[in-house]
Formats: structure tokens, C-alpha cells, sequence
């Protein structure tokens, strides 16, 4: 255990020291990354002492030449260790593309290592100290996290069902002037003046965009559009314009683009606590109103209650949440994580209550983990994070959900085909066996493929499907396929079901004859019993369909094929069997 | 629209009904009384000086031609829309202060059926009007529901999500919510439209009944050969009220003309003429 523990923090190490190594060019980085030349050079110099590399020897403070050359003694350790562990040489092709895989996918934390913010403790450390809670700033970013998950998630649902997503994202946009104007009124980051700042622009940015669209013929789309992008160049030139001023107080102002939770204090905390208290109880008194006023809002006028005011105190509420949020997002992408989780939830449930706790519970978690991969390494912004975690649990739901998953109705579809490729077979061997006045035992596989315009490859392959699924036998390597009572049985319902519907649809519908097969052809394999019923009894129980043909009854389909035709004796199965 | 022009001729426009039973009348047995509505989109006028004063237990078709603003009556009588002249009264008083006397039913297109409900959340909607802010729906409301679910036989679909049902699936929800509004006046608009054979005759005979019980219908209505078979009364509406009556007297060759025929070019062209005029 405690060897594959040095193994896995040898290995976080030896990626650390490639990433640095890729700002040079990538080529020679890995070959110093995974080949042995370069490593093999150095290690010809310093040996050290034990190869058991635990992280200790690597605490900051030791000298920085000291250092690199440890590591590069670990490279060569490494390379030594991975030797033996997959049983190939290090050079294999494979193995450099592996590691280089997952250099790649570390690829964040190249850049806070190349920009020197990294101290020189490992991602294990930090992780420690992140689920420890240790520091306040852990506490802070994670507390601030999880309120933001509450609030984004629930105003989420019903921003999403309300179609008011370009809106989120608008109002998003717009606040970055409040933003700077929060900032400039005491020249520091003042959550209270920076809330109402942004709060203000966010709100007047809607408004304008109410405004176009109420008093001009430009339509909504155009008028986010613009608000969207002019407030926030107007936003960031400000920005911009605080960075060149010399104050002490406008470090971090820029974290509000990207976010960062690590920046998150007591004070924004507080107030993201008491945003979230507000939302949650608002939704919570008004869960009924919200939920008409989206529905049908004009149903919900005529009943008396007022639409135009649950809109603006939504709006309202979503402005505090974009606002709230910033600190830890960022403006560009907090609307994401307004958006996402809760669209991910609507591909999971059919019920708004069920949309609004899966949402804010996705965004919880979205939210902590966005905080944690960020806390890794300082200067990993925590917006993308958590919109990237938001964004796979979409994924994850679009993909897996037990409804509307992509995977689940391609099962679905698929298993379908598989049942109406099987019923095909079973009525082409009846057909065959029809042919015959049920004489014959069954069919071969070249009478099979005859019948159904196919090789007898492709028929060898439908036996086995049947064979597979219990519905017919085949004693002799390439002789007869005979039905077993169950193949016997849909063999006759689908071929019952064909003849049914066909008699129905030019005794009934009046249509031709010779029009009803192909209808009939879909319609045989989705008919349910009780319809059937119904279409016997419609049709009193004809025994003939329009082409002539017997339609199996129901005693035929219990009996097999002697009762069709007052015989004794079972045809089809059973001899065999 | 201050002042629209005087409508060009006034004896074009016939009432079978005068509006002298109304002054003799308790407020009870007048469900609607309209006068002199003028409802404007875009500084376009869509409804010019409407007067009506309709009967109690009655069940009413509103007939024309399409944009001749049988919609926008509806919507106008509720309060959805602003009027730019007019009053409306509901029971003698507006329609503000008799709320819960009032259901309605939208056209069915005007809801997104992918919102995430099952069908027993929607019909309780209608009880929401009653509950008023704030309270949640009882145990009491949802038996008010399930009955309501009942009469349409929808009550086997109560917990299906909405986009899983057919249109004339949807028209009964829509159908059944109104009925659990437990309303004195009922306003729907189209409830036939894209429903089947079967939903429509259900529709009508559980129309009948609540006409039987005193409640009053006023029903837009597209189809003119089963208008008259439908309604008691027809209100033959081309951006003024053409005719209104029991539909044995409206419904004949000549007021259809009114409705359908020349009338309509001339009063668009004249409601582009004003709307010139204004710009």
C-alpha cells in the first residue's frame, strides 16, 4: 500500500517536472519526460541515497539545484520502477503516449507552475488540507461554494422552464460595470458596495433589454445581444482603467471575470448566506405562484394573480444570485451555472419540485468540486472549474439518463429492432411452413433465406437469434429450424396480427387490398393483445384475410398448427422436441 | 385610440337582444355586460366599441373570421389585455372583484406541454385561484381535482407527464382544470381545435351539462356548420359585434354575410387609414 502511495506521489512529481518542462519545446520535453538519455546523463552525477523518494525529501526550502536533481533521479527512478511494473521498457510507444495523455489532461496546472504561483507542496497535500478544512479560506471557499450551488440551482429551474437562460446570461454581463462602480465608491472590494453596484447594473441591464424590445420593432434575441456585450465592455474598460490606478485595495478585482473561491471572505460569505436565505424562502412561500406564472402565465392573470410582479421579484432574485456568485465564478460564466444544472436536472425528471432539488443539488456539488480542483494549485480559476464539472454532469445525464438518455433510448431502440427482426424470422418460417399445409416440421435455413429475400448467411444468423432467445431449435447442424411452443406461439400472433389488421383496414377503412400490406408490416409488431381483441371482435371473428389466406385464432396460437387445419396430430414442434 | 372616428354605420350592426332586460335585472343574472370596449394592438385597433350584456345559463359561441378578435374579447373581458375604451362587468361588478367566478381555458398552443407537470399538477392550477396567495393546495382541492379529472376520463392519466399525451388528451386537462376553478362563467378559447371526434363530442355534451347547471359559456368557435348545432346563442363578432342572439335567429345567409363578407375590407381599411393618420 504504502509502495503504491510513493509510486502514485513519485508519479504527480515526475508530471510536475514535465509540465515545466513543456514550455520549452514539446518534442524534447518528452523525450526528458520519458526517455532515459537525458535522465541516465544526470543521474550519472547524484544517486541519492535510498530510491524510495517519499515526499518529504522534497519540503520547500531545500535549494532549488538540489531539487531538480532529485527529481531528475526520480524521473530515472521512475522509469526504473514502471520497468518492472508493466513489464516493458519505458520507451514503448505506449507508455510515453499514457504519460503524455496525462500531461496533457494536467494541463492546468502547467500554467500556475510555469507562473511560479505553485508553493512546493503536491496536489495531495493540498487535497489534505482541503477536506481537513484547516484553513479558513478552504471553509470560506467551500461554504461560499455551496450557497451558490443553492441559489444558482434553484433559480436555475426556473429560469430554464421560464426559457429565460440568454436572459441569465445577459444580466450576468451587465453587472461587471456595477462591479468596478462598487469598487471605485470606497477603493477597496467592499462586498455591500460592490453587491448593490452590480445589483443595480445587472437591473438596469434587463431593463434596457425590456426597453428595446417594448419600444422598437428589435426583437429580444438582438437586444441581449447587445446590452449583453456593451455593458460589459463598458464594465471592463472600468476594470482596466482601476488596474492602472494606485490603490492598494483593487488586488483581485480581475478575479471577478473567472472567479476565484480561494478569494471568497467572511464578510461575502455572510452575504451570499443571506441572498440564499432569501431565494430559498421566496421560492419556498411562492412555490405555487412560480410555478402557474411559468406554466401559463395567462391562465394565471385571468385567476388573479399578479405575473408581471413574481417576474420582476425573480429577476430580482436572479440578479442577487449572478452577484453573489461573481466572486466565485466570475461574470462570464456564471450564468453557466445558473443554466446547467438545472438544465441537466430537466433531463432527469418530469416533476418541477424534482427539478429544483436535483438542480440545486447539482449545483452543491458542481460548486465544491469546482472549489476543490481549484484550491489544487493556487490560481486555477474556480469558475471553468465548477462550469466544467456542471457541464459533465450534463453530459453524464444526457448520456445516461434513465428517460431521455441518449443511451438508454439507443437500448431501447435497439432491442426493439432486435424483437421485430426476430418476430420477421417467426413469421417467415410459419409462412414457409404455411406453404407447405403444415406438412413439412419446418423450415431449412435456404427455404428461410428464400423466403425473406436474403443470404443464407444472414438467415444462419437470424436462426441463432431465435435459437438464443428459446424460440426455435435446430437439432441438426444445417437441417431442419423447428419452432418450440413459445416461437410457435408469436409466430402465429404475429402473423394473426398481420392478417387483422389487414382485413381491418379494407374492411373498416376501405382501403385497397393491395395497399395494406406495408402498414400492416409495422402495425403487427406493436399490436397488444387487448387491441386484438377488439379487432377480432370487430371483424366477428373472420377466419379469412383479404387475400385469402387462414388467420390464425386464438385456440391456434394455445394448439399449434393441427387445429387450423383438423388435424390430430402437431405439426411444427413437438415431435422433434 | 382617444378618439377613433364614429363607426361608419351603425345600422349595419343588429342586437336581438336589447339592453333594457339588464336595467330590470339582478346583477346575478347578468354575467357579462360589456360596453363600448375598444381593445388596440399596436396602436391598431382589433375590437371597435363592443356593447353585449349576456344572459345567465347560456351556452355562447363567438363566430368570425379569423383576426376579427374573438381571442382578443376573451382576453379583454379578463383583463389580459388594456382596453383603450370601455368597461366590462362580471356579475354587475369588475371583474377584478369576482375572480373566482370566472375559469378559463387558453388555447391550447399557448403553453409549452414540456413543462415539467404530470396532469394532476395542472388541473390543480385551477384551484390556485381560490387558494389565493401563499396557501397550498388541501386534500379537499385534489378530490376536486380527481373529480374534475373524471368527467373528462382523464383520471387514468393523472400522473403522466403533460407532452406524453395526445391533443385532445391535453384540451380535457385543459378542460378539467377550468372545471376545478369551480367558476359561474366559463371563457374558453378554441377547445376544439386539433381534438379528435370523440374528445369534441365530450367536450360538448360536459359543455351542455354545466349549461344545465346555470353556468354561462362564452365559446370562440371556428367551425361554422357545428356552430349552430353546439350553441344556444351565437355572437357573430368581425372586430364589432355583427349580430348577437339565439342562434336560430343570427345564423342565417345574411348575417354570415355581414360577418364574413365586404364588411371586413373596409373596416381594415379604415383601421390602416387611422393608424396612418397617427404615425
Amino acid at each position: 500500500m504504502k509502495r503504491s502511495l510513493n509510486l502514485l506521489a513519485l508519479l504527480g512529481r515526475r508530471l510536475r517536472l514535465g509540465v515545466r518542462l513543456s514550455s520549452a519545446a514539446f518534442s524534447s520535453a518528452w523525450r526528458k519526460i520519458v526517455g532515459v538519455e537525458r535522465a541516465g546523463r544526470d543521474a550519472g552525477r547524484f544517486v541519492p541515497a535510498d530510491l524510495k523518494c517519499d515526499s518529504a525529501r522534497f519540503e520547500p526550502g531545500q535549494s532549488g539545484v538540489r531539487q531538480k536533481r532529485q527529481r531528475t533521479a526520480a524521473v530515472q527512478d521512475a522509469v526504473a520502477k514502471s520497468e518492472t511494473l508493466f513489464g516493458f521498457a519505458p520507451s514503448s510507444s505506449i507508455l510515453r503516449f499514457l504519460i503524455a495523455a496525462i500531461v496533457l489532461s494536467l494541463a492546468p496546472s502547467c500554467f500556475a507552475d510555469r507562473i511560479g504561483e505553485v508553493t512546493e507542496t503536491s496536489v495531495l497535500d493540498q487535497a489534505i488540507r482541503f477536506f481537513t478544512f484547516r484553513d479558513e479560506s478552504v471553509r470560506y471557499a467551500l461554504v461560499g461554494a455551496i450557497l451558490l450551488g443553492i441559489n444558482c440551482g434553484l433559480l436555475g429551474g426556473f429560469i430554464v422552464v421560464r426559457k429565460l437562460a440568454l436572459m441569465g446570461d445577459a444580466l450576468s454581463h451587465a453587472v461587471l460595470p456595477g462591479v468596478a462602480i462598487g469598487f471605485l465608491w470606497g477603493m477597496t472590494k467592499d462586498p455591500v458596495a460592490i453587491f448593490v453596484g452590480a445589483t443595480v447594473a445587472g437591473l438596469l441591464g434587463a431593463f434596457t433589454v425590456s426597453m428595446i424590445t417594448q419600444t422598437t420593432r428589435i426583437k429580444e434575441d438582438a437586444a441581449l445581444g447587445m446590452v449583453l456585450s456593451g455593458f460589459f465592455a463598458v464594465g471592463w474598460c472600468l476594470i482596466s482603467m482601476i488596474g492602472r490606478l494606485e490603490t492598494a485595495g483593487k488586488a483581485g478585482i480581475d478575479h471577478f471575470l473567472f472567479g476565484q473561491a480561494a478569494a471568497i471572505t467572511a464578510a461575502d460569505v455572510k452575504l451570499m448566506g443571506v441572498v440564499t436565505v432569501l431565494s430559498v424562502a421566496t421560492i419556498g412561500v411562492f412555490y405555487k405562484e412560480f410555478l402557474v406564472t411559468s406554466f401559463d402565465a395567462a391562465f394565471a392573470r385571468s385567476a388573479g394573480f399578479p405575473t408581471k410582479l413574481f417576474h420582476h421579484l425573480l429577476m430580482l432574485l436572479l440578479a442577487f444570485s449572478v452577484v453573489i456568485a461573481l466572486q466565485a465564478v466570475g461574470v462570464v460564466l456564471v450564468s453557466a451555472m445558473l443554466i446547467t444544472p438545472a438544465a441537466a436536472a430537466y433531463l432527469l425528471t418530469d416533476r418541477m419540485h424534482r427539478l429544483l432539488w436535483l438542480s440545486m443539488l447539482f449545483g452543491v456539488v458542481t460548486g465544491a468540486i469546482g472549489a476543490f480542483f481549484s484550491f489544487l494549485g493556487a490560481g486555477l480559476p474556480t469558475g471553468p472549474l465548477m462550469v466544467l464539472a456542471a457541464s459533465l454532469v450534463f453530459a453524464g445525464a444526457f448520456l445516461f439518463g434513465p428517460k431521455h438518455g441518449v443511451l438508454v433510448r439507443w437500448w431501447r431502440r435497439r432491442s426493439r429492432s432486435q424483437r421485430i427482426g426476430r418476430e420477421n424470422t417467426l413469421k417467415a418460417i410459419y409462412q414457409t411452413m404455411e406453404r407447405r399445409d403444415f406438412k413439412g416440421e419446418g423450415a431449412t435455413l435456404l427455404e428461410l433465406a428464400q423466403r425473406r429475400r436474403e443470404t443464407e448467411d444472414d438467415a444462419r444468423q437470424q436462426t441463432r437469434e431465435l435459437i438464443r432467445h428459446g424460440l426455435a431449435t435446430q437439432p441438426g447442424a444445417g437441417g431442419q429450424i423447428l419452432l418450440t411452443p413459445e416461437g410457435w406461439q408469436r409466430a402465429c400472433e404475429i402473423v394473426r396480427n398481420h392478417r387483422l389488421w389487414e382485413l381491418y383496414l379494407t374492411n373498416a377503412a376501405h382501403i385497397a387490398a393491395d395497399h395494406v400490406h406495408e402498414d400492416a408490416e409495422r402495425i403487427e409488431h406493436v399490436l397488444g393483445e387487448d387491441v386484438v381483441r377488439l379487432l377480432e371482435k370487430r371483424l366477428n371473428y373472420a377466419k379469412l384475410d383479404p387475400h385469402g389466406r387462414p388467420i390464425p385464432s386464438l385456440d391456434d396460437v394455445g394448439r399449434g398448427a393441427g387445429g387450423l387445419f383438423g388435424r390430430d396430430e402437431l405439426v411444427g414442434y413437438g415431435k422433434s422436441i | 385610440m382617444p378618439d377613433l372616428p364614429e363607426i361608419p354605420n351603425p345600422d349595419d350592426v343588429v342586437y336581438s337582444s336589447q339592453f333594457d332586460w339588464v336595467k330590470t335585472a339582478s346583477p346575478d343574472d347578468v354575467p357579462l355586460e360589456i360596453h363600448d370596449m375598444t381593445v388596440a394592438y399596436h396602436k391598431k385597433p382589433v375590437l371597435w366599441g363592443i356593447d353585449l350584456a349576456v344572459p345567465k345559463g347560456k351556452l355562447i359561441g363567438i363566430v368570425g373570421p379569423n383576426g376579427a378578435g374573438k381571442s382578443t374579447l376573451i382576453k379583454a373581458i379578463m383583463g389580459l389585455l388594456p382596453l383603450s375604451s370601455g368597461w366590462v362587468k362580471i356579475f354587475g361588478e369588475s371583474y377584478k372583484k369576482n375572480l373566482k367566478r370566472v375559469g378559463y381555458v387558453p388555447q391550447r398552443e399557448s403553453v409549452d406541454w414540456d413543462f415539467p407537470v404530470n396532469v394532476m399538477d395542472v388541473v390543480l392550477m385551477g384551484r390556485y385561484g381560490h387558494l389565493g396567495l401563499i396557501k397550498r393546495p388541501t386534500k379537499k382541492d385534489r378530490d376536486i381535482a380527481r373529480d374534475c379529472l373524471e368527467k373528462v376520463r382523464m383520471l387514468p392519466y393523472a400522473n403522466r407527464q403533460i407532452s406524453n399525451l395526445s391533443g385532445g388528451q391535453q384540451q380535457r386537462v385543459f378542460l378539467a382544470r377550468a372545471l376545478a376553478q369551480e367558476s359561474d362563467i366559463y371563457f374558453m378559447d378554441e377547445p376544439f381545435a386539433g381534438v379528435d371526434a370523440a374528445t369534441e363530442s365530450a367536450i360538448v355534451t360536459l359543455m351542455r351539462e354545466l349549461k344545465d347547471k346555470g353556468k354561462t359559456l362564452l365559446v370562440v368557435h371556428h367551425d361554422l356548420p357545428t356552430a349552430k348545432e353546439y350553441f344556444d346563442m351565437l355572437l357573430l363578432l368581425n372586430m364589432r359585434v355583427v349580430a348577437f342572439g339565439p342562434t336560430e335567429e343570427v345564423f342565417n345567409v345574411e348575417m354570415l354575410q355581414k360577418t364574413y363578407g365586404g364588411r371586413l375590407t373596409i373596416l381594415s381599411e379604415v383601421a390602416e387609414a387611422v393608424k396612418a393618420s397617427k404615425v
